[in-house]
């Protein structure tokens, strides 16, 4: 065990019609090589052998790939340190008697579930609506190696499509803005030949959805970009954005 | 003794499929629409499984208890997905992806479902390329490939360290685009914790909606499991935390026969563990071997100095190191397959050599690599008089270009920058090969009910080669099932909706129930992650790398009484009807306290060493596993009747008319 003594104020609610508040949760013992769910996870204990109720949050892979992690820590998306999900935050980042802030992310398209949960549901639909290539599963399409695609436009279609889809640019933009998330799958399509013939409606259909979704506005603060564990760029905003003016101009 | 039909269709084994798929029965584009298909799991198997038979035209649900069906566990593989392709024209072909995974495994995977996977397997990649899956592309703009263990060509593709993430991805927007359509109706937060069984046949599931709590009924004319693997019966293993048996284990218990269960796959190359606190571990993945080296000192003095932080690994000298894989097994060196590169670093840790404060690690050592590639960018840039820091920033460039987020990875768990200091890697439960058993149609043993991907005993014998199980998963579920499950569903045209309200789903409702109420009324003393590491301790000393008949008998007493205690004393807080996370852990454990004590049964009885399944009774004298196809050349095939310890076991007799057995030779 470790000798780290914190102070960790953690976001309660009951559910999602609870109004929740801040709760203090002094914690001690913990080492520096534990990651932050870790330390969670030995507080949650605790809480269970006293017969409390253990604080809830999303988690499953620990190791910053299926995007399920989610907490707003000291005011940042997946906490202090650039490039990674909250489960891959170590407590070395942290000092002896740090005050901790952990909230769930808050925006309105995702509604807390309990406690640090939240609903992400919204990109799913997102997603049904227009992220994919038409192509039904067959036994005999074109050989993968039939249409070569230059390297570096498959490099950049890779960039895009490492969006874990956890939700924290939508969590960091003040205006509660999926524009990244969107634009990374646009991005990703539209840069190699199987996605070209679908490009611009994809886009429309997208946009159309998240603006349902209750999404903000994008207003180029560029705060996504900066919080964004994958370091999606926001040049792929700019590629959704002529997407989508081509796909209205077309529409028109 | 029951005989298992595993329905392997005559003919030559490069026919088999091709008649199979000709003969079996089709269901016709309108009839599809009256029936109904529950899918149970969103990986890759059941992702492109859900969004297949969808295409096709039947009404399918698809479950998983992750927030998105894009979470699933598939989507943590890191190195790659093997395929018959031989683009790089060295020689490979489809007999020999057969025939390497049939060796591979040991010798204890059938024949037949083996070389329908390679032969389907070149179709994966076409279809994955058509979905727009951004596949790693040389210069050329043609698709790249690595080497995995095992293996003497380059036939794995792969999407810098995150395959598994590119082409879950791939079948989750395929599926999106289903539950666009209205073709399929998704239920996320959504666990399924029974099989309802109805006349003998599988028509429906019960689930728990993980938000609210309620308890759902589900009808359908099949039902299909493609719910992942168990390796977290270990606690520590490189699956994702909500990795679980429950689907499989509840099948089991309603009649489908539990195949190979101690088969389990130990990944050489794992952060090692680094206090009580741990949570899980984390792989480095098997690509790394293309061009890291394995080693330890040669000199115990040396070791004990570097455990001690007296030492560095840089400081022990090139001629002072033991790259003991390229000393045994000079003909695979750093790539021979999984197991057997286990059992090397622990029997050289055992020894006394390990470099960490445990004493539980090895190097895998990138040094070798930088140069070699730093010389090779020098040239092709026409570098002349490349100085040695050029060279090492070259190289680095090219192993970072590589395999750049897995050192990201280490160097964020360990917090030492693996491009300046070798990684330190053990060995950790990875992947279970044992599963539900299932005839060549992946049908299990109750009818309508059928398994794919790793919750299936099927293809990789005892032992798994790497990029091979994100094969199977989309072989599964792209080209074998929606050819199989249309034979069975042949019979359910006038079938009708399955009614939910027969008395089979009511009892199986409240069999559910009357469980969850047990857990939340008990009102122990322990959380259930207490249980659980304890079971874990258990499984790894004794049912884990090396195994022995007075280990797995303990081991069966102990989980025996770890479970009895489990039902008595776990505490459980919260209600049903909200989210409750120790609630799903409950219910998860409870299964695993009855799967580990079937796999040390199972471990027992298998009297022989073979692939991951290593007895210490059974070595050869250079310390080899020593196979028994007198007596083993089988599948262990378990029936449940309400108690582990003596549940009836079933054989399957494997033929082998093409491969024939030999000792597995990696040297
Ligand atoms: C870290 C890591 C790296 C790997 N790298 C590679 C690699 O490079 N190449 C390779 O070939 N293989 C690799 N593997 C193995 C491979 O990833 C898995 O075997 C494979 O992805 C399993 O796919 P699946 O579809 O069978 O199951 P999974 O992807 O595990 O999916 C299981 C699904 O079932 C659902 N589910 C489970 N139980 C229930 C329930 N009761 N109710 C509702 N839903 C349920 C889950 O929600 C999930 O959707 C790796 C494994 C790990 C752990
Ligand atoms: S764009 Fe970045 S922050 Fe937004 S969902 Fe994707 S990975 Fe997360
Ligand atoms: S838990 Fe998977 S990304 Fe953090």
């Amino acid at each position: 065990m470790g000798n780290m003594k914190l102070n960790l104020k953690i976001w309660r609610q009951k559910g999602p019609n609870d109004a929740g508040q801040m709760k203090d949760y002094p914690v001690s013992d913990v080492s520096e090589d534990m990651s932050f769910l870790e330390m969670l996870d030995v507080l949650n204990d605790d809480i269970v052998r006293k017969g409390d109720d253990p604080i809830a949050f999303d988690h499953d892979c620990r190791e910053g790939i299926c995007g399920s992690c989610s907490l707003f820590i000291n005011g940042e998306a997946h906490g202090p340190g650039k490039g990674i999900t909250t489960c891959q935050l170590h407590m070395r980042k942290f000092k002896d008697g740090d005050t901790i802030h952990v909230e769930p992310w808050r925006a309105k398209a995702f509604p807390v579930i309990k406690d640090l949960a939240v609903n992400r549901g919204a990109f799913d639909r997102i997603q049904s609506a227009g992220g994919f290539v038409s192509v039904n599963t067959s036994g005999n399409l074109v050989d993968g190696n039939a249409v070569p695609i230059p390297k570096d436009d498959a490099d950049k279609a890779f960039d895009a499509a490492t969006c874990i889809g956890c939700g924290a640019c939508v969590a960091t933009c003040p205006n509660g803005s999926a524009m990244l998330f969107v634009a990374a799958k646009v991005s990703q399509f539209s840069l190699l030949p199987q996605g070209r013939p679908e490009a611009k409606l994809r886009a429309l259909n997208m946009v159309e959805q998240m603006d349902k979704e209750g999404f903000g506005n994008c207003s180029n603060t560029g705060a996504c970009e900066i919080e964004c564990p994958k370091s999606i760029s926001l040049e792929h905003i700019a590629r959704l954005n002529r997407e989508y003016l081509a796909a209205t101009v077309t529409k028109e | 003794m029951s005989t298992l039909d595993s329905k392997i269709p005559p003919g030559p084994i490069e026919k088999k499929w091709t008649d199979h798929k000709s003969h079996i029965r089709i269901v016709a584009p309108a009839n599809k629409r009256r029936i109904d298909v529950i899918v149970v799991g969103t990986g890759l198997a059941g992702g492109a499984a859900a969004a297949s038979l969808a295409e096709m035209g039947y009404n399918v649900k698809a479950f998983c208890f992750q927030d998105s069906a894009r979470r699933a566990h598939s989507i943590a593989a890191q190195g790659g997905i093997n395929a018959a392709k031989n683009y790089q024209n060295d020689g490979d072909s489809t007999f020999r992806l057969f025939y390497d995974t049939v060796k591979g495994g040991d010798y204890r995977a059938r024949e037949a479902n083996v070389y329908r996977l390679a032969e389907v397997s070149a179709n994966i990649i076409d279809q994955c390329v058509a979905q727009g899956v951004p596949f790693a592309r040389d210069y050329g703009g043609l698709l790249d490939n690595r080497s995995f263990g095992g293996v003497q060509v380059s036939r794995t593709f792969y999407a810098r360290g995150q395959t598994g993430q590119q082409l879950l991805l791939g079948a989750y927007s395929a599926l999106m685009r289903q539950v666009g359509k209205g073709a399929v109706q998704m239920f996320d937060r959504h666990e399924m914790l029974d099989v309802v069984v109805v006349d003998g046949k599988a028509r429906g599931i019960i689930a728990r909606n993980l938000i609210t709590g309620e308890l759902e009924r589900h009808g359908a004319h099949a039902v299909l499991l493609c719910t992942g693997g168990y390796g977290n019966v270990f606690f520590l293993s490189t699956n994702a935390m909500g990795s679980n048996v429950t689907a499989a284990w509840k099948a089991h218990k309603r009649g489908a026969y539990f195949g190979n269960p101690c088969f389990t796959q130990i990944h050489p190359t794992c952060i090692p563990v680094s206090g009580t606190h741990q949570s899980k571990l984390t792989l480095m993945s098997e690509s790394l071997r293309n061009d890291g080296r394995i080693w330890v000192p040669k000199s115990l003095e040396d070791a004990k100095a570097i455990r001690d932080g007296k030492k560095k690994g840089s400081d022990i000298a090139e001629g002072d190191r033991d790259y003991f894989l390229e000393r045994r097994y000079p003909a695979f060196g750093n790539l021979v397959p999984r197991d057997v590169a286990s059992r090397a670093a622990k029997e050289r840790c055992d020894a006394g050599f390990g470099v960490n404060k445990t004493g539980e690690a090895v190097y895998l050592d990138f040094g070798a690599a930088i140069q070699r590639y730093g010389k090779l960018e020098a040239n092709i840039h026409k570098i002349e008089n490349a100085s040695p820091e050029k060279i090492r920033e070259l190289g680095t460039k090219v192993v970072s270009d590589k395999y750049g987020n897995l050192f990201e990875m280490y160097e964020n768990i360990v917090g030492e920058d693996p491009y300046m200091h070798a990684m330190k890697i053990y060995p950790a439960v990875h992947y279970t090969m044992g599963g539900l058993w299932v005839d060549y149609n992946l049908q299990t043993t109750v009818p309508g009910l059928f398994a794919l991907g790793e919750a299936n005993f099927s293809d990789h014998g005892a032992n798994r080669l790497g990029a091979s199980a994100l094969m199977q998963g989309l072989a599964d579920g792209y080209f074998v099932i929606p050819y199989t499950v249309g034979d069975y569903l042949a019979d359910d045209i006038r079938t009708g909706a399955i009614d939910t309200k027969s008395a089979a789903f009511e009892e199986a409702e409240t069999a559910v129930k009357g469980r969850i109420d047990h857990f939340l009324n008990n009102k122990g003393t322990k959380p259930v992650d207490d249980f659980h590491r304890r079971l874990g301790k258990v499984m790894w000393d004794k049912c884990g790398m090396a195994r022995n008949a007075t280990g797995l008998l303990e081991a069966i007493a102990e989980i025996r009484r770890i479970r009895e205690e489990f039902w008595r004393d776990v505490r459980v807080p919260g209600t049903a009807n909200e989210f409750n996370q120790e609630l799903e852990k409950a219910g998860r454990v409870a299964d695993f306290l009855e799967l580990g004590e079937l796999m040390c049964v199972d471990a027992l009885n298998r009297n022989e060493s073979c692939g991951g399944h290593f007895r210490e009774e059974y070595q050869e004298a250079d310390g080899e596993a020593k196979r028994d196809d007198v007596n083993f050349r089988n599948v262990f095939a378990w029936e449940w009747n309400g108690d582990p310890s003596t549940s009836p076991l079933h054989k399957e007799q494997l033929e082998f008319e093409v491969v024939k057995l030999t000792q597995r030779s990696y040297k």
